[in-house]
């Protein structure tokens, strides 16, 4: 029996390898996932038949246990996800990261729990002595990672969720951050050398302390680059865990997910022009740069919908960027509704898409997709943009900083430095947005009180509404 | 049981496989793939199970319980999300030539 569970394990870790490789294509991204699945299914059935779980007199309780702890955090999670709204998406993906984290810090104080027995009865003297070093000191740096990557990721939900705004906690955070650090490190090496059950807790509570003081301040524009960075930490996380239990299927498939998040992460943070260090340490903007690149001279201009509409309608070619404020209204719909109105006029449509427009690398295409927009007129930034020129109207929704010009221009500017859309070289620019305020960095835009944007201020989906009408009525 | 240097090759190599995976993959897919990667690791469930499976004590019940309903959280969650997701790249035809992306 041994055997079959390894073997189905060694499959497991098979398919979900290949599962994610199919899923780097759009061709054969959907037979990934079912690929993996099926992996998943596999490996979990497989375990019931284990001899850690079969093996012992409390075998009928614990697997009671087991299927009704299945049943209710697999139902929770299948009945969330299936009605999550497709712009929610970033935080439900944060939300069960966050809890596989969790999963692995809980392995972990089982496991500690047991080294505690043990040594509270005499059998052990200490931690290190009851698991052997090299799985003590897995556990329990599966413990701290796992556990930060929980408690960051429930933050990291609850921000883009909109139910916590607050980026400021305590004066001299890092500082703080950083002597919590300190003293989880003497913790984690006095747990080891102990087995003291009021270490353990006070190590776990202040790992969970870390990981909500190290989220809290990291500003909503860097919070994708957190996301995936906590999900490559509950990969590595879960690697350990595999190790200090010897299950090979969680160490291939945690450290598969810990390498290649580490560089999803870095591919991120560079197209942002961010460090993954900048992101944690430095609150966004919050410098004396801000300040002082905060004045815009000029004034936002103004156009109807009609006029909008004609100006389109007449364009040889149309570029379409959209940002987080689409997603929010819930325009994608209407606009993939425009764009086929537009092609019909024998107007050249083509979308632009920043890497890191919407909460996440990937989200508008995501979006773009939902509407049915087909994914060959969808254009990375490398791409389109030497096109700007050549484009009569560039119409931007709700997207703010990845369009702001300062950013090539304005070395005062905190956004300085970052790749954005030219859209300031086309002929025409036309801006929908909600207000007048600025984006998610806070930056002011120099782009909309440019002499050829103008603005279209309202809802996203209503404004996309009227332009449709503007162009049927042609 | 896996030991020592065996385990070391295992978290290189698997460290290199993931490296592998995404150095060629298009901006269009991040999302999805940070998705389905929050998936994979749901198999930090097997190891749940094993944690509650081996809990003697009321306490390692608890936590081992905590576990897999949690990771149970992950890889369903995980998995749908990342289903209905790609659900969405339907090709239609012509769209399937992929040289429109690199």
């Amino acid at each position: 029996m041994e055997l079959i569970i390894q073997i189905s394990y060694l499959l497991a870790a098979v398919l979900f390898i290949l599962g994610l490789k199919q899923m780097s294509s759009p061709v054969t991204a959907r037979r990934g996932i079912h690929w993996a699945g099926a992996g998943m299914v596999v490996a979990t059935l497989v375990t019931f038949a284990a001899e850690e779980i079969t093996g012992n007199e409390q075998a009928a309780t614990n697997v009671m246990l087991i299927i009704i702890a299945i049943a209710l955090g697999g139902g929770y999670a299948w009945y969330t996800g299936k009605r999550v709204a497709m712009t929610d998406m970033p935080q439900m993906i944060a939300m069960y990261n966050g809890m596989g984290g969790g999963a692995a810090a809980a392995i972990a104080a089982v496991e500690l729990l047991k080294a505690q027995a043990a040594v509270q009865s005499g059998y052990a003297s200490s931690v290190h002595d009851y698991l052997g070093a090299d799985v003590a000191v897995l556990a329990i740096l599966g413990a701290i990672i796992g556990t930060i990557a929980f408690s960051g990721s429930i933050i990291a939900w609850a921000k883009l969720d909109g139910r916590l705004n607050s980026s400021k906690l305590l004066p001299q955070q890092q500082l703080i951050n950083l002597v919590l650090a300190v003293v989880l490190v003497i913790l984690a090496i006095n747990v080891y050398l102990s087995g003291s059950l009021n270490l353990i807790i006070a190590f776990f509570v202040l790992a969970l302390v870390l990981g909500v003081f190290i989220t809290v301040p990291v500003g909503g524009a860097d919070m994708p680059v957190i996301i995936s960075l906590f999900n490559a930490l509950t990969g590595l996380a879960v690697g350990f865990e595999g190790y200090v239990l010897g299950n090979a299927a969680m160490i291939i498939a945690g450290t598969v997910v810990g390498s290649a998040g580490t560089l999803l992460t870095h591919l991120m943070a560079k197209a942002m022009n961010r460090s993954v260090s900048n992101v944690f340490f430095s609150g966004f903007g919050t410098g004396p740069a801000a300040a002082a690149a905060a004045d815009v001279d000029g004034t936002q201009k103004e156009v109807q919908p009609q006029d909008a509409g004609i100006m389109m309608a007449y364009a040889s070619q149309v570029i379409i960027i959209p940002g987080y404020g689409m997603a929010v209204a819930q325009a994608q719909h209407k606009i993939w509704e425009l764009t086929q109105l537009l092609t019909e006029k024998g107007v050249k449509v083509k979308f632009a898409i920043h890497p890191v427009a919407g909460r996440m690398p990937g989200h508008m295409n995501v979006l773009l997709a939902e509407a049915g927009v087909p994914y060959d007129m969808i254009y990375d930034m490398e791409d389109i943009n030497a096109d700007f020129p050549n484009t009569t109207v560039t119409l931007v929704i709700g997207a703010n900083d990845v369009v702001n010009p300062a950013a090539k221009k304005d070395p005062a500017s905190p956004l300085y430095g970052m790749p954005t859309l030219n859209a300031e070289a086309s002929q025409n620019v036309i801006v929908i947005k909600r207000g007048r305020g600025t984006g998610f960095s806070g930056v002011e835009n120099s782009l909309f009180v440019a002499d050829n944007t103008r603005m279209l201020f309202g809802d996203g989906q209503k404004v996309a509404n009227e332009l449709i009408q503007a162009v049927k009525e042609l | 049981m896996i030991e020592g240097l065996a385990a070391l090759y295992i978290f290189l190599l698997a460290g290199f496989t993931g490296f592998e995976i995404i150095s060629r993959v298009p901006v269009i897919l991040h999302t999805p793939l940070m998705s389905g990667s929050n998936f994979v690791h749901g198999i930090v469930l097997v190891g749940a199970m094993i944690a509650l499976g081996i809990a003697e004590t009321t306490s390692q019940q608890v936590i081992g319980f905590i576990a897999v309903l949690l990771a149970a959280g992950n890889a369903v969650g995980g998995y749908v999300v990342t289903e209905r997701m790609l659900e969405m790249f339907k090709t239609t035809g012509k769209q399937d030539k992929k040289g429109a992306h690199k």
